[in-house]
Protein backbone atom coordinates (compact mmCIF):
# COMPACT_ATOMS: atom_id res chain seq x y z
CA UNK A 1 0.00 0.00 0.00
CA UNK A 2 1.76 3.18 -1.07
CA UNK A 3 0.59 5.08 2.08
CA UNK A 4 -1.50 3.74 5.28
CA UNK A 5 -1.91 6.35 8.65
CA UNK A 6 -3.60 5.24 11.34
CA UNK A 7 -4.73 7.02 14.49
CA UNK A 8 -2.58 10.33 13.87
CA UNK A 9 -2.09 12.79 16.36
CA UNK A 10 0.17 15.54 15.70
CA UNK A 11 0.47 18.08 18.79
CA UNK A 12 2.54 21.84 19.37
CA UNK A 13 3.91 22.77 22.72
CA UNK A 14 2.75 21.07 25.87
CA UNK A 15 0.62 21.44 29.15
CA UNK A 16 -1.78 24.01 29.17
CA UNK A 17 -0.51 25.56 25.65
CA UNK A 18 -0.63 22.24 23.84
CA UNK A 19 -2.48 22.33 20.29
CA UNK A 20 -3.75 19.34 18.49
CA UNK A 21 -3.19 20.41 14.79
CA UNK A 22 -4.03 16.71 13.52
CA UNK A 23 -6.21 14.50 16.04
CA UNK A 24 -6.76 11.10 15.22
CA UNK A 25 -6.79 10.90 11.83
CA UNK A 26 -6.69 7.30 9.41
CA UNK A 27 -5.85 7.40 5.78
CA UNK A 28 -5.64 4.42 3.41
CA UNK A 29 -4.55 4.88 0.06
CA UNK A 30 -4.92 2.41 -2.64
CA UNK A 31 -2.29 1.62 -5.44
CA UNK A 32 -2.98 4.16 -8.84
CA UNK A 33 -6.09 5.84 -6.79
CA UNK A 34 -5.89 10.08 -6.92
CA UNK A 35 -6.75 10.72 -3.51
CA UNK A 36 -7.41 14.75 -2.43
CA UNK A 37 -7.52 15.79 0.99
CA UNK A 38 -9.43 18.86 1.20
CA UNK A 39 -9.86 21.17 4.18
CA UNK A 40 -9.72 24.85 4.47
CA UNK A 41 -6.38 26.67 5.70
CA UNK A 42 -5.13 25.19 9.17
CA UNK A 43 -7.19 22.29 8.79
CA UNK A 44 -3.95 20.20 9.03
CA UNK A 45 -3.10 18.86 5.61
CA UNK A 46 -0.03 19.95 5.24
CA UNK A 47 1.21 18.68 8.60
CA UNK A 48 -0.10 15.00 8.20
CA UNK A 49 1.89 15.61 4.97
CA UNK A 50 5.28 16.68 6.60
CA UNK A 51 4.30 13.53 9.22
CA UNK A 52 3.69 11.25 6.17
CA UNK A 53 6.52 12.06 4.76
CA UNK A 54 9.01 11.63 7.87
CA UNK A 55 9.79 15.39 8.07
CA UNK A 56 8.26 16.10 11.68
CA UNK A 57 7.61 13.08 14.28
CA UNK A 58 3.83 12.01 14.98
CA UNK A 59 2.84 12.46 18.80
CA UNK A 60 0.96 9.40 18.36
CA UNK A 61 -0.38 6.71 15.27
CA UNK A 62 1.29 4.74 13.33
CA UNK A 63 2.51 5.71 9.60
CA UNK A 64 3.66 3.13 6.91
CA UNK A 65 4.98 5.37 3.61
CA UNK A 66 5.55 2.55 0.57
CA UNK A 67 5.54 -0.55 2.44
CA UNK A 68 7.88 1.01 5.36
CA UNK A 69 7.85 2.56 8.88
CA UNK A 70 7.66 6.26 9.15
CA UNK A 71 9.83 7.92 10.70
CA UNK A 72 12.10 5.10 11.37
CA UNK A 73 12.68 3.89 7.64
CA UNK A 74 11.34 7.52 6.22
CA UNK A 75 15.11 8.57 4.01
CA UNK A 76 13.93 5.00 2.12
CA UNK A 77 10.67 5.16 1.97
CA UNK A 78 11.25 8.71 0.54
CA UNK A 79 13.40 7.20 -2.61
CA UNK A 80 10.59 6.23 -3.76
CA UNK A 81 8.44 9.04 -3.36
CA UNK A 82 7.96 12.26 -5.43
CA UNK A 83 7.39 15.37 -3.49
CA UNK A 84 5.81 18.92 -5.02
CA UNK A 85 6.17 21.15 -2.23
CA UNK A 86 3.68 24.46 -1.58
CA UNK A 87 5.96 27.09 -1.69
CA UNK A 88 8.65 26.99 -5.11
CA UNK A 89 11.84 25.18 -4.37
CA UNK A 90 13.72 25.70 -7.18
CA UNK A 91 17.57 26.23 -7.06
CA UNK A 92 17.82 29.68 -8.70
CA UNK A 93 21.22 29.17 -9.57
CA UNK A 94 20.90 26.57 -11.90
CA UNK A 95 19.02 26.27 -15.12
CA UNK A 96 16.09 23.95 -15.84
CA UNK A 97 17.74 20.96 -16.65
CA UNK A 98 20.60 21.66 -14.50
CA UNK A 99 17.85 21.42 -11.71
CA UNK A 100 16.33 18.20 -12.62
CA UNK A 101 19.95 16.59 -12.66
CA UNK A 102 20.79 17.97 -9.20
CA UNK A 103 17.76 16.98 -8.08
CA UNK A 104 18.55 13.72 -9.33
CA UNK A 105 22.06 13.42 -7.18
CA UNK A 106 20.08 13.81 -4.15
CA UNK A 107 18.35 10.32 -4.84
CA UNK A 108 21.74 8.62 -5.59
CA UNK A 109 20.84 8.93 -9.48
CA UNK A 110 23.83 9.27 -11.77
CA UNK A 111 24.37 12.33 -14.22
CA UNK A 112 24.53 9.70 -17.26
CA UNK A 113 21.58 8.21 -16.33
CA UNK A 114 19.42 11.27 -15.76
CA UNK A 115 20.70 13.38 -18.37
CA UNK A 116 19.05 11.58 -21.18
CA UNK A 117 15.46 11.81 -19.47
CA UNK A 118 16.25 15.23 -18.77
CA UNK A 119 13.38 15.91 -22.38
CA UNK A 120 11.34 13.89 -21.86
CA UNK A 121 10.60 15.25 -18.46
CA UNK A 122 10.82 18.54 -19.60
CA UNK A 123 8.07 17.74 -22.07
CA UNK A 124 5.82 16.71 -19.59
CA UNK A 125 6.05 19.20 -18.16
CA UNK A 126 5.29 21.28 -20.97
CA UNK A 127 8.41 23.23 -20.78
CA UNK A 128 10.33 21.51 -24.28
CA UNK A 129 13.60 23.14 -25.32
CA UNK A 130 14.29 25.02 -22.25
CA UNK A 131 16.95 23.34 -21.14
CA UNK A 132 18.98 26.10 -20.26
CA UNK A 133 17.02 28.71 -19.13
CA UNK A 134 17.48 29.74 -15.52
CA UNK A 135 14.41 30.16 -13.27
CA UNK A 136 13.57 33.71 -12.89
CA UNK A 137 13.08 33.88 -16.44
CA UNK A 138 9.96 31.50 -15.54
CA UNK A 139 6.57 32.34 -15.19
CA UNK A 140 4.73 30.65 -11.84
CA UNK A 141 3.01 28.25 -14.19
CA UNK A 142 6.31 27.15 -15.51
CA UNK A 143 8.14 27.07 -12.00
CA UNK A 144 5.06 25.01 -10.66
CA UNK A 145 5.55 22.31 -13.71
CA UNK A 146 9.33 22.43 -13.30
CA UNK A 147 8.72 21.18 -10.14
CA UNK A 148 6.38 18.49 -11.19
CA UNK A 149 8.86 17.32 -13.47
CA UNK A 150 11.62 17.63 -10.68
CA UNK A 151 9.07 15.24 -8.52
CA UNK A 152 9.46 12.41 -11.08
CA UNK A 153 13.23 12.06 -11.54
CA UNK A 154 13.05 9.14 -9.34
CA UNK A 155 10.13 7.55 -10.97
CA UNK A 156 8.13 7.59 -7.86
CA UNK A 157 5.19 5.12 -6.82
CA UNK A 158 3.35 7.83 -4.79
CA UNK A 159 3.77 11.18 -5.88
CA UNK A 160 2.40 14.18 -3.36
CA UNK A 161 1.19 17.16 -4.26
CA UNK A 162 0.64 20.22 -1.48
CA UNK A 163 -1.88 22.26 -3.46
CA UNK A 164 -0.40 22.20 -6.17
CA UNK A 165 -2.70 24.65 -8.67
CA UNK A 166 -2.56 27.73 -6.00
CA UNK A 167 -1.84 30.64 -7.92
CA UNK A 168 -2.15 29.44 -11.15
CA UNK A 169 -4.12 30.52 -14.33
CA UNK A 170 -6.69 28.44 -15.49
CA UNK A 171 -4.45 27.38 -18.47
CA UNK A 172 -1.42 26.07 -15.87
CA UNK A 173 -4.37 24.48 -13.98
CA UNK A 174 -5.92 22.22 -16.85
CA UNK A 175 -2.16 21.49 -17.70
CA UNK A 176 -1.14 19.96 -14.42
CA UNK A 177 -4.14 18.67 -13.86
CA UNK A 178 -4.17 16.85 -17.42
CA UNK A 179 -0.51 15.62 -16.43
CA UNK A 180 -1.73 14.16 -13.29
CA UNK A 181 -4.39 12.15 -14.76
CA UNK A 182 -1.56 11.18 -17.14
CA UNK A 183 0.44 9.50 -13.98
CA UNK A 184 -2.53 7.75 -12.37
CA UNK A 185 -3.41 6.29 -16.03
CA UNK A 186 0.25 4.75 -15.95
CA UNK A 187 -0.23 3.62 -12.23
CA UNK A 188 1.35 6.23 -9.94
CA UNK A 189 -0.25 6.59 -6.65
CA UNK A 190 -1.13 10.46 -5.74
CA UNK A 191 -1.97 12.41 -2.77
CA UNK A 192 -2.80 15.88 -3.32
CA UNK A 193 -3.99 18.74 -0.86
CA UNK A 194 -6.68 21.34 -2.35
CA UNK A 195 -9.08 23.62 -1.41
CA UNK A 196 -10.64 23.79 -4.95
CA UNK A 197 -13.29 22.01 -5.01
CA UNK A 198 -13.64 21.62 -8.78
CA UNK A 199 -10.20 20.26 -9.02
CA UNK A 200 -10.27 17.44 -6.32
CA UNK A 201 -14.13 16.47 -8.35
CA UNK A 202 -12.28 16.43 -11.36
CA UNK A 203 -8.87 14.39 -10.30
CA UNK A 204 -9.69 12.31 -6.95
CA UNK A 205 -11.03 9.26 -7.40
CA UNK A 206 -11.50 9.38 -3.49
CA UNK A 207 -10.83 12.28 -1.33
CA UNK A 208 -11.61 13.23 2.52
CA UNK A 209 -12.69 16.75 4.06
CA UNK A 210 -10.72 17.64 6.86
CA UNK A 211 -11.02 19.95 9.29
CA UNK A 212 -9.36 21.26 12.96
CA UNK A 213 -7.31 17.41 12.34
CA UNK A 214 -10.25 15.31 11.68
CA UNK A 215 -11.44 13.77 8.32
CA UNK A 216 -15.21 14.70 8.62
CA UNK A 217 -16.46 13.03 5.35
CA UNK A 218 -14.36 10.44 3.50
CA UNK A 219 -15.10 8.17 -0.19
CA UNK A 220 -15.61 9.52 -4.37
CA UNK A 221 -16.90 12.49 -4.80
CA UNK A 222 -20.10 11.18 -5.90
CA UNK A 223 -20.72 9.20 -2.32
CA UNK A 224 -19.27 11.80 -0.51
CA UNK A 225 -22.04 14.13 -1.89
CA UNK A 226 -24.97 11.91 -2.04
CA UNK A 227 -24.11 11.26 1.89
CA UNK A 228 -24.10 14.39 3.23
CA UNK A 229 -26.07 16.56 1.29
CA UNK A 230 -29.42 17.03 -0.49
CA UNK A 231 -29.29 16.60 -4.36
CA UNK A 232 -30.48 19.84 -5.39
CA UNK A 233 -29.88 23.09 -4.65
CA UNK A 234 -31.61 26.32 -5.07
CA UNK A 235 -30.11 29.75 -4.89
CA UNK A 236 -32.07 32.83 -4.55
CA UNK A 237 -31.06 36.32 -4.55
CA UNK A 238 -32.61 39.44 -5.67
CA UNK A 239 -35.33 42.01 -4.34
CA UNK A 240 -38.45 40.74 -2.33
CA UNK A 241 -41.48 42.29 -0.03
CA UNK A 242 -43.94 41.10 0.94
CA UNK A 243 -47.20 43.30 1.62
CA UNK A 244 -47.85 42.25 4.91
CA UNK A 245 -44.09 41.10 6.19
CA UNK A 246 -42.94 42.74 9.27
CA UNK A 247 -40.18 44.49 7.94
CA UNK A 248 -36.87 43.61 5.29
CA UNK A 249 -36.52 42.97 2.09
CA UNK A 250 -34.30 40.81 0.04
CA UNK A 251 -33.72 36.61 -0.45
CA UNK A 252 -33.10 36.69 3.29
CA UNK A 253 -36.35 37.99 4.32
CA UNK A 254 -37.98 36.12 1.67
CA UNK A 255 -36.03 32.54 2.97
CA UNK A 256 -37.66 33.36 6.36
CA UNK A 257 -40.35 33.51 5.45
CA UNK A 258 -40.77 30.71 2.97
CA UNK A 259 -37.88 28.59 2.73
CA UNK A 260 -38.59 26.72 5.88
CA UNK A 261 -41.84 25.24 4.48
CA UNK A 262 -40.14 24.88 0.30
CA UNK A 263 -36.73 23.29 1.12
CA UNK A 264 -34.79 20.43 3.65
CA UNK A 265 -32.58 23.07 4.71
CA UNK A 266 -31.65 26.90 3.70
CA UNK A 267 -28.12 28.69 4.11
CA UNK A 268 -27.77 32.20 3.81
CA UNK A 269 -24.53 33.87 2.48
CA UNK A 270 -24.25 37.45 1.99
CA UNK A 271 -27.30 38.31 -0.01
CA UNK A 272 -28.03 34.58 -1.31
CA UNK A 273 -30.05 31.93 -0.07
CA UNK A 274 -29.32 28.29 -0.33
CA UNK A 275 -32.04 26.21 -0.38
CA UNK A 276 -31.51 22.38 -0.23
CA UNK A 277 -33.66 20.30 -1.22
CA UNK A 278 -34.68 16.55 -2.59
CA UNK A 279 -37.99 18.33 -4.47
CA UNK A 280 -37.52 21.30 -6.39
CA UNK A 281 -40.64 21.73 -8.55
CA UNK A 282 -42.58 23.05 -5.76
CA UNK A 283 -39.92 25.52 -5.12
CA UNK A 284 -39.24 26.49 -7.96
CA UNK A 285 -43.00 26.68 -8.87
CA UNK A 286 -43.02 29.49 -6.06
CA UNK A 287 -39.98 31.32 -6.88
CA UNK A 288 -41.82 31.75 -10.20
CA UNK A 289 -44.28 34.09 -8.76
CA UNK A 290 -42.10 36.30 -7.08
CA UNK A 291 -40.68 38.81 -9.73
CA UNK A 292 -37.87 40.15 -7.95
CA UNK A 293 -36.16 37.32 -7.22
CA UNK A 294 -33.62 35.14 -9.50
CA UNK A 295 -32.68 31.85 -8.63
CA UNK A 296 -30.29 29.66 -10.19
CA UNK A 297 -31.28 25.62 -9.92
CA UNK A 298 -28.47 23.04 -9.89
CA UNK A 299 -27.39 19.98 -8.66
CA UNK A 300 -25.41 20.04 -5.22
CA UNK A 301 -21.59 19.51 -5.54
CA UNK A 302 -18.71 19.20 -3.64
CA UNK A 303 -18.44 22.89 -2.66
CA UNK A 304 -22.02 22.80 -0.85
CA UNK A 305 -20.51 19.42 0.99
CA UNK A 306 -17.62 21.26 1.90
CA UNK A 307 -19.39 24.82 3.21
CA UNK A 308 -21.45 22.58 4.71
CA UNK A 309 -19.10 20.62 7.08
CA UNK A 310 -16.60 23.20 7.54
CA UNK A 311 -18.99 26.18 7.95
CA UNK A 312 -18.88 29.46 6.11
CA UNK A 313 -17.28 31.49 8.27
CA UNK A 314 -13.86 32.85 7.21
CA UNK A 315 -10.06 31.40 7.95
CA UNK A 316 -7.18 32.38 8.14
CA UNK B 1 -5.75 -0.59 15.14
CA UNK B 2 -5.39 0.14 18.67
CA UNK B 3 -4.05 4.36 19.32
CA UNK B 4 -0.75 4.25 20.82
CA UNK B 5 0.05 7.73 23.05
CA UNK B 6 3.58 8.34 22.46
CA UNK B 7 4.78 10.50 24.86
CA UNK B 8 5.56 14.13 23.84
CA UNK B 9 8.98 14.09 21.92
CA UNK B 10 11.49 15.49 24.82
CA UNK B 11 13.00 18.13 23.54
CA UNK B 12 16.59 16.65 24.24
CA UNK B 13 15.77 14.75 20.74
CA UNK B 14 16.47 17.84 18.80
CA UNK B 15 20.48 17.14 20.76
CA UNK B 16 20.52 13.69 19.69
CA UNK B 17 23.56 12.59 18.02
CA UNK B 18 24.08 13.01 14.19
CA UNK B 19 23.28 10.70 12.00
CA UNK B 20 25.41 10.64 8.72
CA UNK B 21 25.14 8.99 5.68
CA UNK B 22 26.85 9.57 2.56
CA UNK B 23 24.31 11.08 0.65
CA UNK B 24 25.73 14.22 2.12
CA UNK B 25 28.17 14.30 -0.62
CA UNK B 26 25.17 14.83 -2.91
CA UNK B 27 24.26 18.19 -0.99
CA UNK B 28 27.95 18.95 -1.25
CA UNK B 29 28.14 19.09 -4.73
CA UNK B 30 25.35 20.87 -5.69
CA UNK B 31 27.25 23.61 -3.80
CA UNK B 32 30.04 22.85 -5.23
CA UNK B 33 28.14 23.62 -8.37
CA UNK B 34 27.53 26.91 -7.87
CA UNK B 35 30.84 28.16 -6.57
CA UNK B 36 32.12 26.61 -10.37
CA UNK B 37 29.32 29.10 -11.99
CA UNK B 38 31.24 31.70 -10.27
CA UNK B 39 34.49 30.67 -9.23
CA UNK B 40 36.34 33.25 -10.63
CA UNK B 41 34.77 35.92 -8.81
CA UNK B 42 34.31 34.31 -5.94
CA UNK B 43 38.04 33.50 -5.16
CA UNK B 44 38.65 37.67 -5.88
CA UNK B 45 36.42 38.40 -3.17
CA UNK B 46 37.72 36.27 -1.08
CA UNK B 47 41.53 36.95 -2.31
CA UNK B 48 40.95 40.85 -2.76
CA UNK B 49 40.47 42.38 1.05
CA UNK B 50 42.72 40.27 2.74
CA UNK B 51 45.36 41.09 0.65
CA UNK B 52 44.74 44.12 0.00
CA UNK B 53 45.12 44.55 3.88
CA UNK B 54 48.38 42.19 3.99
CA UNK B 55 50.24 44.57 1.66
CA UNK B 56 48.92 48.18 2.63
CA UNK B 57 49.10 47.11 6.38
CA UNK B 58 52.70 45.48 5.96
CA UNK B 59 54.36 47.54 3.69
CA UNK B 60 53.00 50.70 5.17
CA UNK B 61 53.00 50.08 8.87
CA UNK B 62 56.04 47.70 7.91
CA UNK B 63 57.85 51.08 7.53
CA UNK B 64 57.22 51.77 11.51
CA UNK B 65 57.49 48.43 12.64
CA UNK B 66 60.90 46.74 11.15
CA UNK B 67 60.18 43.80 12.80
CA UNK B 68 58.12 42.08 14.69
CA UNK B 69 59.03 38.72 16.66
CA UNK B 70 62.67 38.49 14.77
CA UNK B 71 60.64 38.42 11.17
CA UNK B 72 59.95 41.15 8.80
CA UNK B 73 56.16 42.88 9.65
CA UNK B 74 55.01 41.79 6.50
CA UNK B 75 56.14 38.10 7.13
CA UNK B 76 54.45 37.97 10.87
CA UNK B 77 51.30 40.05 9.15
CA UNK B 78 50.72 36.96 6.38
CA UNK B 79 50.22 34.19 8.84
CA UNK B 80 47.49 36.25 10.34
CA UNK B 81 46.06 37.41 7.22
CA UNK B 82 45.50 33.98 6.23
CA UNK B 83 44.11 32.54 9.71
CA UNK B 84 41.43 35.06 9.83
CA UNK B 85 40.85 35.36 5.89
CA UNK B 86 39.76 31.63 6.40
CA UNK B 87 37.78 32.36 9.68
CA UNK B 88 35.73 35.32 7.01
CA UNK B 89 35.26 33.20 4.19
CA UNK B 90 33.81 30.29 6.46
CA UNK B 91 32.07 32.62 8.57
CA UNK B 92 30.11 34.11 5.61
CA UNK B 93 29.48 31.23 3.99
CA UNK B 94 27.52 29.56 6.62
CA UNK B 95 25.60 32.73 7.75
CA UNK B 96 24.67 34.54 4.08
CA UNK B 97 24.98 31.83 1.83
CA UNK B 98 23.46 29.59 4.26
CA UNK B 99 20.68 31.40 5.52
CA UNK B 100 19.56 31.62 2.00
CA UNK B 101 19.40 28.07 1.29
CA UNK B 102 18.00 27.57 4.13
CA UNK B 103 15.12 30.00 4.39
CA UNK B 104 15.19 32.35 1.66
CA UNK B 105 15.69 29.62 -1.77
CA UNK B 106 14.05 26.56 0.72
CA UNK B 107 16.71 24.52 -0.77
CA UNK B 108 17.02 22.38 2.07
CA UNK B 109 12.97 21.87 2.17
CA UNK B 110 13.58 20.87 -1.20
CA UNK B 111 17.04 18.76 -0.21
CA UNK B 112 14.43 17.30 3.05
CA UNK B 113 11.54 15.62 0.23
CA UNK B 114 14.45 13.25 -1.18
CA UNK B 115 16.26 10.53 0.75
CA UNK B 116 18.44 13.18 2.32
CA UNK B 117 17.64 13.62 6.20
CA UNK B 118 18.50 17.56 7.86
CA UNK B 119 21.18 15.84 9.44
CA UNK B 120 23.69 15.14 6.34
CA UNK B 121 22.09 19.01 4.40
CA UNK B 122 23.59 20.73 8.18
CA UNK B 123 27.17 18.42 7.57
CA UNK B 124 27.23 19.02 3.90
CA UNK B 125 27.00 22.66 5.02
CA UNK B 126 29.55 22.76 7.26
CA UNK B 127 31.92 20.62 4.87
CA UNK B 128 31.32 22.73 2.35
CA UNK B 129 32.20 26.30 3.92
CA UNK B 130 35.28 24.39 4.98
CA UNK B 131 36.70 23.66 1.33
CA UNK B 132 35.31 27.19 0.36
CA UNK B 133 37.48 28.85 2.78
CA UNK B 134 40.30 26.56 2.09
CA UNK B 135 40.03 26.93 -1.55
CA UNK B 136 40.30 30.49 -0.95
CA UNK B 137 42.66 29.76 1.88
CA UNK B 138 45.44 27.78 -0.99
CA UNK B 139 44.77 31.11 -3.44
CA UNK B 140 46.34 33.36 -0.87
CA UNK B 141 48.88 31.31 0.47
CA UNK B 142 50.05 31.44 -3.26
CA UNK B 143 49.95 35.08 -3.57
CA UNK B 144 51.77 35.17 -0.04
CA UNK B 145 54.47 32.16 -1.50
CA UNK B 146 54.39 34.46 -4.85
CA UNK B 147 55.86 37.51 -2.84
CA UNK B 148 58.17 36.26 -1.38
CA UNK B 149 57.01 36.45 2.31
CA UNK B 150 56.84 32.40 3.33
CA UNK B 151 59.25 29.64 1.47
CA UNK B 152 59.44 27.05 3.89
CA UNK B 153 57.47 23.76 2.61
CA UNK B 154 56.56 23.40 5.90
CA UNK B 155 53.90 26.17 4.84
CA UNK B 156 52.16 23.42 2.61
CA UNK B 157 51.40 21.66 6.08
CA UNK B 158 48.87 24.83 7.01
CA UNK B 159 46.54 23.44 4.41
CA UNK B 160 44.92 21.02 6.31
CA UNK B 161 45.57 23.37 9.52
CA UNK B 162 43.13 26.10 7.21
CA UNK B 163 40.24 23.68 6.64
CA UNK B 164 40.06 22.71 9.85
CA UNK B 165 40.00 26.51 10.56
CA UNK B 166 37.48 26.56 8.53
CA UNK B 167 35.36 23.65 9.56
CA UNK B 168 35.65 25.58 13.42
CA UNK B 169 33.93 28.45 12.03
CA UNK B 170 31.61 26.93 9.98
CA UNK B 171 30.41 25.14 12.74
CA UNK B 172 30.25 28.61 15.07
CA UNK B 173 28.56 30.19 12.33
CA UNK B 174 25.44 27.28 11.82
CA UNK B 175 24.71 28.10 15.41
CA UNK B 176 23.96 31.37 14.43
CA UNK B 177 21.94 30.49 11.00
CA UNK B 178 19.88 28.49 13.19
CA UNK B 179 18.78 31.30 15.53
CA UNK B 180 19.16 33.83 12.84
CA UNK B 181 15.03 35.66 12.01
CA UNK B 182 16.60 37.29 9.15
CA UNK B 183 20.06 38.60 7.63
CA UNK B 184 20.56 41.55 10.14
CA UNK B 185 20.75 39.64 12.87
CA UNK B 186 24.30 38.49 11.65
CA UNK B 187 25.45 42.27 12.24
CA UNK B 188 25.44 41.16 16.11
CA UNK B 189 27.96 38.01 15.31
CA UNK B 190 30.30 40.24 13.33
CA UNK B 191 30.66 43.40 15.32
CA UNK B 192 30.21 41.26 18.97
CA UNK B 193 32.53 38.48 17.96
CA UNK B 194 34.17 38.01 15.02
CA UNK B 195 35.90 41.55 14.87
CA UNK B 196 36.98 41.52 18.40
CA UNK B 197 38.23 38.32 18.13
CA UNK B 198 40.33 39.32 14.59
CA UNK B 199 41.86 41.93 17.45
CA UNK B 200 43.13 40.04 19.99
CA UNK B 201 43.68 36.91 18.78
CA UNK B 202 47.49 37.76 17.23
CA UNK B 203 46.51 38.72 13.78
CA UNK B 204 47.93 42.02 13.29
CA UNK B 205 50.17 42.57 16.32
CA UNK B 206 51.22 39.58 19.03
CA UNK B 207 49.14 38.89 22.31
CA UNK B 208 51.90 39.92 24.12
CA UNK B 209 51.22 43.44 23.57
CA UNK B 210 47.84 43.17 24.84
CA UNK B 211 47.03 43.95 28.75
CA UNK B 212 47.64 40.61 30.87
CA UNK B 213 44.38 40.35 32.23
CA UNK B 214 42.93 39.98 28.66
CA UNK B 215 46.03 37.94 27.35
CA UNK B 216 44.35 35.18 28.97
CA UNK B 217 41.09 35.29 27.91
CA UNK B 218 42.34 36.09 23.80
CA UNK B 219 44.42 32.72 23.90
CA UNK B 220 41.41 30.72 24.46
CA UNK B 221 39.60 32.27 20.99
CA UNK B 222 39.33 29.93 18.32
CA UNK B 223 40.80 32.30 15.90
CA UNK B 224 44.22 32.12 18.22
CA UNK B 225 44.43 28.75 18.13
CA UNK B 226 44.61 28.61 14.36
CA UNK B 227 46.98 31.66 14.27
CA UNK B 228 49.17 30.22 16.12
CA UNK B 229 49.22 26.66 14.19
CA UNK B 230 49.49 28.83 10.87
CA UNK B 231 51.96 31.64 11.23
CA UNK B 232 55.17 29.52 12.68
CA UNK B 233 54.29 27.23 9.40
CA UNK B 234 54.35 30.05 7.21
CA UNK B 235 57.46 31.10 9.00
CA UNK B 236 59.55 27.57 8.30
CA UNK B 237 59.02 26.10 12.02
CA UNK B 238 56.85 23.69 13.84
CA UNK B 239 54.12 25.31 15.79
CA UNK B 240 54.95 25.12 19.63
CA UNK B 241 51.99 23.00 21.33
CA UNK B 242 50.35 21.48 18.30
CA UNK B 243 48.05 18.99 19.56
CA UNK B 244 46.25 21.50 21.87
CA UNK B 245 46.03 23.71 19.44
CA UNK B 246 44.43 21.10 16.73
CA UNK B 247 42.36 19.44 19.58
CA UNK B 248 40.98 23.05 20.76
CA UNK B 249 39.84 23.63 16.92
CA UNK B 250 38.84 19.99 16.74
CA UNK B 251 36.97 20.34 19.59
CA UNK B 252 35.21 23.91 19.06
CA UNK B 253 33.87 21.91 15.35
CA UNK B 254 32.50 19.15 17.01
CA UNK B 255 30.27 20.89 19.68
CA UNK B 256 29.61 23.62 17.84
CA UNK B 257 28.54 21.48 15.14
CA UNK B 258 26.09 19.72 17.58
CA UNK B 259 24.83 22.61 19.40
CA UNK B 260 24.00 23.62 15.45
CA UNK B 261 22.31 20.69 14.23
CA UNK B 262 20.30 20.65 17.31
CA UNK B 263 18.77 24.10 16.91
CA UNK B 264 18.44 23.12 13.37
CA UNK B 265 16.14 20.45 13.77
CA UNK B 266 14.27 22.31 16.12
CA UNK B 267 13.74 24.52 13.63
CA UNK B 268 12.85 22.88 10.29
CA UNK B 269 11.08 19.73 12.26
CA UNK B 270 8.28 20.83 13.28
Amino acid sequence: MPLEISGLVKRYGRGADAREVVRGLDLKLQRGECFALLGPNGAGKTTTLRCALGLTEASAGHIRLCGLPVPGQAREARARVGVVPQMDSLDPDFTCAENLIVFAGYFGIHEREIRPRVPELLAFAGLEGKETARIQSLSGGMKRRLTLARALVNRPELLVLDEPTTGLDPQARHLIWERLRRLTAEGTTILLTTHFMDEAERLAHRLAILDTGRILAQGSPREVIAAHIEPQVVEVFGDWTEADSAGGSGAAAWAAAHAGALSHRCEISGETAFCYTDDAPPLLAHLARQPGLRTLHRPANLEDVFLKLTGRELRD
Amino acid sequence: MPRSEAPPIPVTAHFAPPRLSLRLVAVWRRNFLVWKKLALPSIVGNLADPVIYMLGLGYGLGLLVPEVEGVSYIAFLAGGTLAYSTMNAATFEVLYSGFSRMHVQKTWEAIMNAPIALDDIVAAELVWAASKSCLAGVAILAVIAAFGFTTSPLALAAIPVVFLTGLCFAALGLIMTALAPSYDFFMYYFTLFITPMTLLSGVFFPQGQLPDSVQAIAAALPLSHAVSLIRPLLLGHVPAQIGLHLGVLALITVLAFWLALGLTRRRLLK
